[in-house]
């Protein structure tokens, strides 16, 4: 069981975080503008690559608020986490 | 080629029909406290022995071995070896308390135990346990796993730094290899320093040593789970109120292994008679427990480490006919001692098999090609390949190994950050080395961890020992490859591993499943490695290119109780229970689980089933008054000034333009425009909402909120508070329900025209604030009263009260069920599933048309949301007026079924029986069922098709008049 830093709170317990997908895909600024195609791509579609990846998370079972995450997919390993208002950090 | 009986084997053949009649109990010799007897049972017979015993060393000491029997070959097995590793001596325990499959080797004695050897397979036991287990949190600088010497020497340096230590290690004392051997340090016996270094752990503060307790886990970020044995060895003196097995969760900044190593076995043919032991295990019941494991010993070795275990025997007064060593050259040192002691010493020669029927009666003799064949008759034949070292939680943590010709094992190939590896663990088998290693691992992870290493005392110096000649390795010896046993407990031979290879296996992995070698309780300590190298030798290719299968915790078994802990029957899950739950219970409702809560589901009167008590709660809300206890319902407090926008970007419909004082019905959908959760929601004040959830949805709609306020709209100046557990809410309902309110809140004038309905109004009731909402969900006129939860039961018994005169009668979530349903009222999780839209239940009515935007919009104008063959809410009607039909049950078109596949039209999401219509009735999701109203459907029903008639949901009071009372 890793250890989570969550940008309010620190190191936590793995379990008291919950996954919560691809980050930074915005919700689209006119729906209604989007063809069906491209509103299934928004809802539907998410990368998944093998390495690093920007993922939200949520410290469900602590302060219950979200914040983003650069993890490995390979190794499980974060690189990185940041707040929701913060631009992706550049990680060697 | 030649056979010569030994002279020997005559000896031994009259030493051990001597034996049997006494002893096997040295004196002066073990750990074990002679001054008291404990008695015990091993299949019905009575023996004793003492404390310090483990059942195994008692076992010898009386001359048993044999345990019982294999589970496929059924051949004997017995003890063989003295802890964890031993794969073959499994014993049932019946008492004190019944557990299958225990390792008599690792089993403290305790008086009265009673146990059986075990044939195959153990069993269960047939009564509750009523043990406690518990679990408990640790946290650290260092973890040394391991109170051996490299282990002792480790805490000792990291304590006396200051550092936070945990310090774990299975036996019942510390000391590790130290308690099996005559080790000496500082020229006195190596024990002495033991007992000394635990005193001082013991007088340093910050430092927690827990013995009996095997870390068996070991996970990421310094996480390790370990599990104390907390009354077991303490017998009928053990506290009631201990629990017997505790799981430790110790996250620790530096992990620091000193597990030690495991005695390989080398292979040969009948290899698993019961007498048949690693040298080193012999060599540990004599020194620690006192026991001699056999009168006429043959060792067989490739390593020097077996020489002791011959030359102790032999000096606590065992006859040692042979040591046959694989190797060309004997070390000179062993060889003498030997010599000194009447030894004989064969040098270039193997076991190649064993006679013996209940137990090994000799071993067979012959050097690399067969020849000069020879049979020494012995009561005990000791083996060793060699030492493994026990890296199995450091390959846990996801450690890499590296095989190591010269060991013929796998060693830690990689430093890993905040994980360690000192002493044998890491291939350091003398014990100086280990001494310096665990010093010098425990400064690298001070360093590691910025603590300063102040006054690191001198480390204790061992006697000198004989250089050691190069081990061979060796994993088999040639022979009848259908009775050299890889894997003891599984009957896995090396039969087994070439049939493996011949059917194609090339990877260790496969080998491992396909044979299931290692997959035993002991999950293969002494049979990996051999087995890993007999493969590389089968395929060609070298161990290292082959590898090793990956070591998964958890290193020992563990009892799902122990793993479980507290948290099983009323404490496996919490219970929620509403403000008035005595109540219900006084008056006889029948529960039901509603996620964590306990609803009343009934309350039957005298005499009647729940079919009877839900046809009498139905008419009497129908035709009177009834009252529920509505508080499980999710209750959101929704405030700040954009909250009403908040509110429109969440539910289908407009909540912005509600007035203060009104109440509105509400959807919310998922971005893909499937039906999330429903409810009501007040307007309190302008900048401020009550948001009523379901009560299975309360805790999902919650997060639901803060994921979009936090993520997509943080710009919003809105903030949300759970407040479910604060209100207690009480619908009174039905046609009778305004006497009552107006009898107990005579200052609401609760007419039709001052008190609407979707109207709310705050009272006070003798000085309790008291709010009333005018919504129903039985199309009945009702009014929902809000009080908080410490006034409730006072409030709902007035309510009680005022009703009596009008027949009020209180109701369950069943009775709830069937009222909404003859409204066609979906329920969230029952008639929808997660692919249901509004459109879908008929409530396009309540998705806005105005709104710009909100989630789940767009999702209604993609084609396929607009299929009109979707599944669609309708009621079915029985033709047959008494038919219930089952929820769940799928909807068909012909009267007769086709050959399947059947085509499917949907299915049956509620069923009931209505008072109201005097007749069954059901809701379905059916494709393009609006466009079917009228039509006759069917529903199998056992081997029936049950007709039903397909109309519009809404069955009772469709113009809804009975509202407004």
């Amino acid at each position: 069981m890793q250890l989570i830093r969550c940008p309010w709170c620190g190191p936590r317990e793995e379990t008291e975080f919950h996954y919560g997908g691809q980050a930074h895909v915005a919700y689209p600024a006119d729906p209604a503008a989007l063809s069906d195609t491209e509103w299934a791509h928004y809802l539907f579609f998410r990368d998944n690559p093998k390495g690093i990846f920007a993922e939200r998370w949520c410290h469900s079972a602590g302060c219950r608020r979200w914040f983003n995450a650069l993890r490995d997919t390979a190794t499980y390993r974060f690189h990185a986490v940041y707040r929701p208002d913060e631009p992706r950090p550049v990680i060697p | 080629m030649s056979e010569r009986a030994s002279e020997s084997s005559t000896q031994s053949e009259r030493a051990s029909e001597s034996s049997t009649q006494g002893g096997f109990r040295v004196p002066d010799r073990g750990r074990i406290d002679r001054a008291t007897t404990h008695r015990f049972t091993f299949d019905g017979v009575a023996y004793t022995g003492h404390p310090g015993d483990t059942l195994a060393s008692a076992l010898l000491a009386n001359g048993v071995h044999a345990t019982g029997t294999s589970v496929a070959l059924g051949r004997p097995r017995g003890i063989g070896a003295a802890w964890a590793e031993d794969p073959g001596g499994l014993v049932q325990v019946e008492e004190p308390f019944p557990e299958p499959m225990l390792l008599a080797s690792t089993i403290e004695l305790v008086d009265g135990l009673v146990a059986r050897s075990v044939a195959g397979r153990g069993r269960l036991a047939d009564v509750p346990d009523s043990a406690r287990y518990d679990a408990k949190h640790a946290h650290c600088d260092l973890l040394v796993v391991g109170a051996g010497p490299a282990g002792l020497v480790a805490a000792l340096t990291a304590a006396r730094a200051g550092a936070r230590v945990v310090l774990v290690d299975e036996h019942a004392e510390p000391g590790g290899s130290l308690l099996g051997g005559t080790d000496r340090l500082d020229g006195a016996p190596a024990l002495d320093w033991v007992a000394a270094a635990t005193r001082e752990l013991a007088g340093l503060p910050d430092v927690l040593h827990l013995q009996r307790t095997t870390a068996f886990g070991h996970y990421d970020d310094g996480f390790v789970l370990a599990l104390e044995r907390r009354t077991d060895h303490l017998g009928a003196a053990a506290p009631r109120n201990r629990s017997r097995q505790r799981v430790w969760r110790i996250r620790a900044r530096h992990v620091l292994l000193a597990t030690g190593a495991h005695e390989r076995p080398i292979v040969f043919a009948d290899n698993d008679r019961p007498g048949i032991m690693l040298a080193a295990s012999a060599r540990t019941f004599l020194h620690r427990y006192g026991v001699l494991a056999g009168r006429d010993a043959v060792v067989f070795t490739a390593d020097d480490a077996a020489y002791a275990a011959a030359v102790d025997l032999a000096d606590a007064g065992a006859r040692v006919h042979a040591v046959v060593d694989a190797r060309a050259q004997a070390p000179a040192h062993w060889r003498a001692e030997c010599e000194r002691r009447g030894i004989g010493v064969r040098t270039g020669r193997f076991v190649t098999g064993t006679e013996g029927t209940d137990r090994v009666s000799a071993a067979l003799v012959a050097d690399a090609d067969g020849g000069e064949r020879e049979r020494i008759g012995c009561d005990l034949l000791l083996v060793s390949g060699g030492w493994n070292p026990a890296v199995h939680l450091f390959s846990q943590a996801r450690g890499r190994l590296r095989y190591d010709d010269a060991l013929g094992a796998f060693v830690p190939a990689e430093t890993l950050p905040g994980t360690s590896v000192a002493g044998a663990a890491a291939g350091v088998f003398d014990l100086d080395g280990c001494v310096r290693e665990g010093a010098r691992a425990a400064l690298g992870a001070l360093a590691e961890l910025g603590i300063e290493a102040g006054g690191v005392g001198a480390l204790p110096t061992a006697d000198p020992v004989p250089e050691r000649t190069p081990p061979l390795v060796l994993w088999r010896v040639p022979g009848d490859e259908r009775a050299q046993f890889v894997d003891i407990q599984r009957d896995a031979t090396v039969a087994d591993i070439a049939r493996a290879v011949g059917a194609g296996m090339r990877n260790i992995e496969h080998v491992k499943r396909y044979t299931t070698i290692g997959t035993a309780h002991d999950q293969g300590k002494t049979s990996g490695v051999v087995a890993a190298g007999i493969t590389a030798e089968l395929l060609g290719v070298p161990v290292a290119a082959l590898g090793t299968t990956t070591f998964r915790p958890p290193y020992t078994p563990v009892a799902f109780a122990a793993l479980a802990g507290r948290n099983r029957g009323a404490l496996y899950d919490p219970e929620r229970v509403t403000a008035i739950h005595d109540w219900h219970v006084a008056r006889g409702a029948v529960f039901e689980d509603v996620g964590q809560w306990k609803r009343p589901r009934y309350y039957p009167l005298p005499g009647e089933d729940m079919e009877a008590a839900v046809l009498r709660e139905c008419a009497a809300v129908r035709n009177g008054v009834g009252i529920l206890d509505g508080s499980t319902l999710g209750k959101i407090d929704v405030q700040g000034p954009d909250a009403g926008v908040f509110l429109d970007r969440l539910y289908t419909n407009v909540m912005s333009s509600l007035r203060v004082g009104f109440v509105r019905y509400g959807v919310m959908c998922g971005a893909d425009g499937m039906v999330l959760d429903d409810g009501t929601v007040m307007r309190l004040a302008e900048d401020r909402f009550l948001v009523y959830t379901t009560t299975g949805g309360a805790a999902k709609v919650l997060d639901w909120m803060e994921e979009w306020l936090q993520t997509e709209w943080p710009d919003l100046r809105v903030h949300l508070t759970s407040v479910t557990d604060h209100w207690a809410t009480f619908p009174v309902v039905g046609p009778r329900s305004r006497d009552v309110i107006a009898a107990v809140f005579s200052d609401v004038d609760c007419s039709k025209d001052a008190f609407g309905f979707m109207a709310w109004r705050d009272t006070r009731l003798d000085g309790v604030p008291v709010r009333i909402a005018r919504v129903s969900f039985s199309g009945e006129l009702a009014y929902e009263v809000n009080v908080d939860a410490w006034h409730a039961l006072a409030v709902w018994e007035r309510l009680i009260a005022a009703g009596e005169p009008h027949g009020i009668t209180p109701y369950g979530t069943e009775t709830m069920h069937v009222l909404r349903a003859e409204k066609a009222y979906p329920i969230v999780g029952q008639d929808t599933d997660g692919t249901v839209t509004p459109q879908d239940l008929g409530m396009s009515w309540v998705v806005s048309k105005k709104k710009p935007d909100f989630v789940g919009k767009r999702s209604f104008s993609r084609l396929e949301n607009r299929n009109p063959q979707r599944k669609q809410l309708v009621a079915l009607l029985p033709h047959d007026r008494t038919v219930l039909l089952p929820e769940g049950s799928q909807v068909v078109e012909a009267d007769r079924l086709p050959e399947p596949p059947v085509p499917m039209l949907g299915h049956v999401t509620s069923s009931y029986r209505s008072a109201a219509l005097e007749r069954t009735f059901a809701l379905a999701l059916v494709k393009a069922g609006r466009e079917r109203i009228g039509q006759t459907l069917h529903v199998p029903v056992g081997d029936a098709l049950v007709p039903v008639e397909v109309t519009d949901p809404v069955l009772v009071d469709p113009e809804g008049a009975r509202r407004d009372g």
